[in-house]
């Protein structure tokens, strides 16, 4: 690696309703799915999943700063949790 | 009497808010456009409804994190009044100027109707024109009202008569938690609600019950 030249970082960040949070829109999946005899389904939730490309060497740095950007624009931490993965 | 209307790309009732102001104080409201970053002395700031950035991500969460927003957060500081309606609430909520979130109507559906209001706080700046727990018509047009926060907060806002407006019983058109339809900030001068008082300001519209909201927190004479 050259001296000062970031290297490509990728992650996925997964966004889920909160457990006690209603989620309608994952209510009308499951009725669809039992209605295509699916009939084994119980429960679906909705969510969320943003893959993300930094220039970014250190993974604790990346770590943090992912964690930023959730909690100030991807995430509604009133209804919302999220994971952090790094893909390679 | 000074109004400014905040503008973001995709608010399609910035319009109908324009021409209720001017209708109201006789007087058009400033525009100003999302990247200001200074705003104009005015009596109110108004944030009015639409699909701001195609609501992208959550309603409201791209154009609460523009420039404006830092300016009218250091306005409400200093005690203007803010209100925001539909997608203005939902903005609102974004930028943490008030608490909790709109999640998607409970019906999964679009609703275009007008609905039933009872003033749950008669004793604001915005609904002092109003009797407590008056009921009061107002048209209603979102896909995504259905208030909710966390039980602490909610304790919070109904212990300081926080919720201004609830939707009349049984008149609960997205599933919101309380029946909230309208809820202002602790201080008193930040409001936020999914109905649009601007669509009923004269008999024209078939009623004027929405006007007294603007007399109120313009202290004009109705």
């Amino acid at each position: 690696m050259l001296k000062g030249k970031k290297q490509i970082m990728k992650a996925r960040v997964t966004v889920s309703l909160k457990i006690d949070v209603l989620d309608p829109q994952g209510k009308a999946i499951l009725n669809a799915l039992n209605n295509l005899t699916f009939n084994n389904v119980r429960s679906v939730r909705q969510g969320k999943i943003f893959d993300i490309i930094l220039n970014e060497n250190d993974i604790k740095a990346a770590k943090e700063q992912l964690e930023a950007i959730c909690e100030k624009l991807l995430v509604n931490t009133v209804i919302e949790n999220y994971h952090i993965e790094f893909l390679s | 009497m000074k109004t400014a209307i905040i503008q973001f790309p995709g608010l399609n009732r910035d319009y109908d808010m324009t021409t209720a102001l001017k209708k109201i104080t006789g007087y058009l409201p400033y525009k100003i456009w999302q990247t200001e970053t200074t705003l104009p002395d005015v009596d109110m700031i108004v944030i009015p409804g639409g699909f701001s950035y195609g609501d992208y991500l959550r309603c409201g969460a791209i154009a609460a994190r523009q420039p404006v927003i830092q300016a009218i957060r250091k306005k409400a500081e200093k005690g203007v009044m803010v209100l925001g309606v539909c997608n203005g609430f939902q903005i609102l909520l974004e930028s943490g100027l008030l608490p909790g979130t709109l999640m998607r109507n409970i019906s999964l559906k679009f609703v275009c109707r007008k609905v039933k209001l009872e003033v749950a706080n008669a004793d604001t700046a915005f609904s002092r024109s109003y009797s407590p727990g008056q009921i009061i018509r107002c048209p209603v047009a979102h896909h995504d009202g259905n208030y909710f926060t966390d039980k602490k907060t909610l304790e919070q806002l109904e212990d300081n008569g926080q919720v201004v407006f609830r939707y009349a019983k049984g008149d609960n058109p997205n599933g919101s938690i309380h029946d909230i339809a309208g809820i202002i900030n602790k201080r008193g001068n930040i409001l936020g609600m999914m109905p649009h008082p601007e669509n009923l300001i004269e008999p024209a519209h078939g009623g004027i019950d929405g006007r007294f909201l603007f007399t109120s927190a313009l202290g004009i004479a109705s």
